[in-house]
């Protein structure tokens, strides 16, 4: 059904027919996505459009009422957060998920400590591993012992952008990644996600800049009121387009072009 | 340049959020020390000293266990009934017929499951920790006064009230105890996988089971530890006075909680200082200690006592909002 075309590869993740409600909010209302290695796929879609409920769906952090995950051949029901992350799928969220009050080495790698003597946590090898990783990632913080409650808003993403590069994923998710930063860190942070997918990542972005998006996407996939309405490749489109998707003002010709070539 | 000044800001909300509570209670330790030995010349006695250890081996005890509770933003009530629960317990076994380490172990058993029963509750249902461990208080004081029928059992073998009064050296177990779980509390919550996730939970427990991490054990986990805790209490109290008292352990938990607090654990979670309730226990031993000595009637010592737990809550908490208040801008 997609009606985009993709090189050939299978997609490392493949969703249909997901929906969730929350109450009477209809959030995802039978959406079909695929997300490839080596591409970066921009989900984009008005505020509450249901971006953040299908990436937590991904992540196995919410369960979808209806529909079906299949990814490595196999298809589940709904995924949790230890399984997603088994299967090689790491988040950064949107509300960053991080323990203000540890510190930042604890928080990139919490849930995935090294042990010495199978008992303690290897902290050295925490500190030294976490300073190397921020320094490729280029993320200045005075410490890494210092908690994260004590940094900026742009150090924060860029300790959880870390945490999830961390988890060694196959697939890394970004909700907003850029919201809270200033020009030179996005730049730096949409440089590093552009990378990850050329690296071989199946990477997966919402961001609400189109700007940002047109620069590092293989593929926009627009949601709109929980349905995924248009998955354009990046070069085929342009942000007007885009936007006519988003907003629905596209709605109409894309009905009607629809129905034509039915006929 | 603006770096710089960051850093040289962010060390010092560090200093101030961290050490500024733990030196604050070691000078009013001292300041005490100081006016008590002044005031008494039998005060700075190793006699003294001993009695104060000794009788601080209980609180210290329970504050353990406490402190993993808090620090995982949790709290347990349950602490002092469950203490009495185990050690009527023991008593029990013992009365019939079971030699006293089984017996004790029972005790313990006993301790260990109630935590598990506050623990899976909180953890699973997503229940207030305050109410259900309310709950297992009122349960534990029940199945205390069932078992004895409300009469206090008595008389045990040397084995078991060795653990009250025995002689190790110039010590005595329940201190041997004390120190020995400190010292356990301290690297376990400090350096170990259980204690990051114990204080992960406190801090934010959202982040930690996004991370892959099973949230209902850790947390069960930590009331079971509390448990143990109060059933140690419990045989510390019971071969101490060689009596299983039903009603043994009154109030115990506020103690616990008081000491936790004054210590410098977040009430938040996400903060847990083995060191600073160690010091709290035995400032809170010593002031008890102090008001004995210094002949001052015991409903006064309640209230003072009261007074200076209240304080400490209220520094604490006009340190945290402060700030707050800093980062925020
Ligand atoms: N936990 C929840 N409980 C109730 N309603 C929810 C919950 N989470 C999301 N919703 C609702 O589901 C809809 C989709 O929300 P979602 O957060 O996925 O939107 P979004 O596309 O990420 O928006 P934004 O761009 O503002 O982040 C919204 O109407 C929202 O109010
Ligand atoms: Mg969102």
């Amino acid at each position: 059904m997609s009606k985009c075309c993709t090189l050939g590869k299978n997609p490392f993740i493949r969703l249909r027919n997901i929906k969730k409600s929350f109450g009477h909010v209809v959030a995802l209302d039978g959406v079909d996505l695929d997300v490839y290695p080596g591409e970066v796929t921009a989900l984009v879609g008005d505020n509450g459009a249901g971006k953040s409920t299908l990436i937590k769906i991904i992540s196995g952090v919410l369960y979808p009422d209806e529909g079906e995950i299949s990814l490595n051949g196999k298809t589940y029901r709904h995924l949790t957060p230890p399984v997603a992350i088994e299967l090689g799928i790491s988040t950064v969220y949107q509300d960053l998920a991080l323990v203000d009050c540890r510190d930042v080495a604890s928080n990139i790698f919490l849930g995935r400590e090294p042990l010495k003597a199978r008992f303690f946590v290897d902290k050295k090898r925490m500190n030294r591993e976490s300073e190397e990783l921020l320094r490729k990632l280029k993320v200045s913080i005075p410490s890494v012992t210092t908690p994260v409650e004590f940094l900026s808003g742009g150090q924060r993403q860029g300790i959880a952008v870390a945490r999830s590069i961390n988890q060694q994923g196959k697939m890394i998710i970004f909700d907003e990644p850029t919201a809270a930063m200033g020009v030179g860190e996005s730049a730096r942070v949409l440089k590093l996600i552009r990378s990850l997918g050329d690296e071989g990542f199946a990477v997966l972005i919402i961001s609400h800049n189109l700007h940002h998006v047109f620069s590092i996407s293989d593929r926009i996939c627009v949601l709109r009121n929980g349905r995924l309405v248009k998955d354009f490749r990046t070069e085929n489109t342009n942000p007007d387009q885009v936007v006519g998707f988003i907003t629905g003002s596209n709605q109409r010709t894309e009905e009607f072009r629809k129905g034509s070539t039915k006929a | 340049m603006q770096k710089y000044v960051q850093t040289d800001l962010t060390k010092i909300k560090l200093l101030t959020s961290h050490i500024f509570p733990q030196l604050l209670l070691i000078l009013v330790m001292l300041i005490m020390v100081i006016l008590l030995s002044v005031t008494s010349p039998f005060f700075l006695t190793w006699d003294n000293l001993r009695n104060i250890f000794d009788h601080s081996s209980l609180y210290i005890i329970l504050a353990l266990g406490m402190t993993f509770v808090i620090s995982s933003g949790g709290i347990d009530l349950s602490v002092g009934a469950v203490a009495a629960l185990s050690g009527v317990c023991m008593a029990a076994a013992m009365q019939g017929g079971l030699e006293a380490g089984l017996s004790i172990l029972g005790g313990l058993i006993v301790g260990g499951l109630m935590g598990a029963a506050n623990g899976s509750i909180i953890s699973f249902l997503k229940i207030n920790p305050f109410i259900v461990t309310l709950g297992v208080m009122s349960l534990s004081r029940g199945l205390a006064l069932i078992i004895t029928g409300g009469i206090p059992i008595y008389g045990f073998p040397r084995d078991f009230t060795w653990w009250g009064n025995g002689h190790i050296g110039p010590f005595n177990p329940p201190m041997l105890l004390a120190a020995f779980l400190t010292v356990l509390a301290a690297v376990v919550l400090n350096m170990s996988r259980f204690g990051y996730y114990t204080l992960a939970l406190g801090g934010n427990e959202e982040a930690l089971r996004r991370s892959g991490v099973s949230i209902h054990l850790y947390k069960i986990i930590v009331y079971i530890l509390s448990g143990v805790a109060a059933a140690l209490g419990g045989l510390v109290v019971t071969a101490r006075l060689n009596t299983a008292e039903p009603l043994a352990g009154w109030m115990l938990e506020m103690d616990s909680i008081a000491a936790v607090v004054l210590g410098g654990t977040s009430m938040k979670g996400g903060k847990g200082s083995v060191a600073g309730t160690v010091t709290a226990c035995l400032l809170l031993g010593m002031l008890r200690n102090g008001l004995v000595i210094l002949s001052i009637p015991s409903y006064y010592q309640q209230l003072v006592i009261g007074i200076i737990i209240l304080a400490a809550v209220i520094i604490a908490e006009v340190r945290s909002g402060k700030n707050l208040a800093f980062i925020n801008k």
